[in-house]
């Protein structure tokens, strides 16, 4: 079986975003770029499956500029054992990125798509469900576990109530969530080994993917602050503040 | 002219409140008309609770017994269906509707808005990117129906009581698949509130130390009728379940008061509670970042602090 996994870059979680005092974008010049984190999650699941011995082949992804070879070359040092690029200087957003997932899917026919449940730059949290819509099979969103068995997948869901326990007909398709795994560090000899692993380049345009119905982001603001509060010395003074705000 | 349809979140035969919050999203776009849905396997008791949400137009049911669990790849075709003829398809931000939604859109051929905070005009919203370091004004196009989710936080329940909707049953031809199947939910119980809709909520995080001695978290919540939330360090670690995260990945709340008991405050935490209305923290570490958005701070030891507290109510 064939895993493809969705790998996206995205600003690094550690940084602190800024507003462009303009309104028309955030910084992003400068800023360190990384793996989405679920995405790490997406495929280091993909590796263990394919060290389980119910997966041969995996093949990370990634829809964006040209120097995105970089970034997907992490993910082959991390074990992908070859990587896909889409090509294009647009923002995809999840319905494109979800239509564009499809065609590489018609073409590589995987047993399993893993992607993140949420970019964590624009939150959508939509492209694994549009993908499996899509296509037609089974999702099974915000997996923290996950089990491959005679041609299904017993995933179990992190849902409000709890934990859902889903059983999906493979091909399907997989979003993470955080609890699934912790991913590996990449070591030396596997950036070495990774640049010899083999990086289709695709031009978006080839694909003949529709993209343009979609939204439009027409300003972008920082969000309202919380003005720093007091400090209260002891109990007492806490409880007596909560009292006269009606909270106790 | 716009005609809502919102998707009803149940559980159990009872409604969930992010439906009724969701109605409030849909009178921000001054609807003529605001129609739930509600499927499920036996559908009256939600409906009936839909039907006395203020503001509502009608309520739609579909009875099937593929409904009786919420499987999005059995939903979204029917709701897709009964989509035909609204501008616009609502579902709450949940886990529920961020797992629906989005199909219901790629079946419709439609972009998705996600986390709508606030309704500018009918086809223009306001929503959080990075973990709501942002918040972006984007706009639809007004050519097709906009299906959007509904950051709960952001928005009151609609009141309920005054209003009885007539409740009508709608049949699809959608045809559903058998390719996904549900088989357990495990669910905590507890007797607590409900950590999504509760007033009052006390989170302990990674400071808290243990299993065992979130008993002291458990214990306070109880004294002043609070829900119980973690940090996600508090998850991970295995001191409480899943479904009690608070944050960017977990819960997005929004208690009159949220207490942060053992919690350094990271940004992914942060997300989760920044409409609270007020926000105590407790740390020992008087440089933790929760002081910087904490109404009332409080720095000392926990295990010596919540003690006093109580004694102190
Ligand atoms: C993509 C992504 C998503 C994430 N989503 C979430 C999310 O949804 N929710 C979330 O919470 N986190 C989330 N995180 C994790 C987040 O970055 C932090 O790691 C986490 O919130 C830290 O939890 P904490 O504050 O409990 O632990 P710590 O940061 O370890 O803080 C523990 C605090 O307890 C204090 N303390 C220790 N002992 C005592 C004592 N005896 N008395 C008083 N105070 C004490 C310490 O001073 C410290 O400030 C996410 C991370 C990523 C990368
Ligand atoms: N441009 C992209 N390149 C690769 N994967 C993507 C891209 N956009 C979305 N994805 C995948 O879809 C997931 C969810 O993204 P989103 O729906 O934008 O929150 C991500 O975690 C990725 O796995």
């Amino acid at each position: 079986m064939k895993i493809l996994v969705g790998y996206k870059r995205v600003v690094d979680y550690n940084v602190r975003i800024q507003v462009k005092p303009d309104g028309t974008g955030v910084v992003t010049d400068g800023v360190k770029l990384s793996a989405n984190p679920f995405d790490d999650i997406a495929l280091e699941e993909a590796l263990r499956l394919r060290e389980k011995g119910a997966a041969d082949e995996v093949v990370v992804v990634g829809i964006g500029p040209a120097d995105l070879t970089a970034h997907l070359r992490n993910g082959l040092a991390m074990g992908a054992n070859r990587a896909i690029h889409v090509v294009t200087d647009e923002a995809v957003q999840p319905l494109t990125a979800a239509r564009t997932l499809l065609k590489l899917v018609e073409k590589e026919q995987p047993g399993l798509v893993i992607l993140g449940k949420q970019a964590i730059d624009d939150d959508a949290n939509q492209t694994g469900q549009m993908l499996a819509a899509l296509w037609d099979r089974p999702q099974a969103t915000f997996a923290s576990k996950v089990e491959i068995a005679d041609g299904k997948a017993a995933v179990t869901r992190e849902v409000d109530a709890g934990l859902e326990v889903i059983e999906a007909e493979l091909p399907a398709v997989i979003t993470t969530d955080l609890r699934l795994n912790e991913p590996r560090f990449i070591k030396l000899p596997d950036i070495m080994k990774a640049k010899s692993k083999p990086i289709d380049a695709i031009e978006f345009a080839s694909l003949g993917v529709e993209s343009h119905d979609h939204l439009k982001t027409t300003h972008y603001a920082a969000p309202p602050k919380r003005s720093k509060g007091v400090m209260v010395k002891d109990a007492a003074e806490l409880v007596a503040a909560l009292k006269q705000k009606g909270l106790l | 002219m716009s005609k809502v349809l919102i998707i009803a979140e149940h559980l159990g035969g009872k409604l969930n409140p992010s439906t009724a919050r969701a109605v409030s999203a849909a009178a921000a776009v001054k609807a003529d008309a605001i129609d739930v849905l509600v499927l499920a396997d036996s559908v009256d008791a939600v409906a009936a609770e839909a039907a006395k949400i203020d503001g509502v137009s009608r309520v739609l049911t579909i009875a099937r017994a593929e409904n009786a669990h919420p499987l999005a790849a059995v939903l979204a075709p029917q709701i897709a269906k009964a989509a035909a003829g609204y501008s616009h398809v609502f579902a709450p931000s949940t886990t529920f509707g961020k797992d629906v939604a989005p199909r219901v859109a790629a079946l419709l051929g439609v972009a998705q808005v996600s986390d709508v905070m606030s309704v500018e005009g009918s086809h223009t919203f306001k929503r959080p990117i990075y973990a709501g370091n942002a918040i972006v004004t984007v706009e639809a196009p007004a050519e097709h129906a906009v299906v959007a989710t509904i950051r709960t936080a952001s928005w009151p329940a609609a009141a309920t009581g005054a209003n009885s909707a007539p409740i009508e049953a709608v049949t699809t031809d959608a045809a559903l698949p058998s390719h996904t199947r549900f088989v357990e939910l495990k669910q905590g119980k507890s007797d607590r509130p409900d950590l999504q809709s509760a007033s009052k909520v006390v989170s302990g995080g990674r400071g808290v130390g243990s299993k065992e001695n979130f008993e002291i978290i458990y214990k306070f919540a109880d004294r002043i009728g609070a829900a119980v939330g973690a940090s996600r360090a508090a998850v991970d670690a295995g001191y409480v379940p899943n479904e009690m995260q608070v944050g960017q990945t977990g819960k997005i709340i929004a208690p009159e008061l949220y207490m942060a008991i053992g919690i350094s405050g990271a940004i992914q935490h942060l997300t989760g509670i920044k409409d609270a209305g007020t926000i105590v923290a407790i740390n020992k570490d008087a440089e933790a970042p929760i002081f910087e958005v904490a109404d009332i701070g409080l720095v000392g030891d926990l295990f010596k602090l919540i003690p006093e507290l109580e004694a102190a109510i």
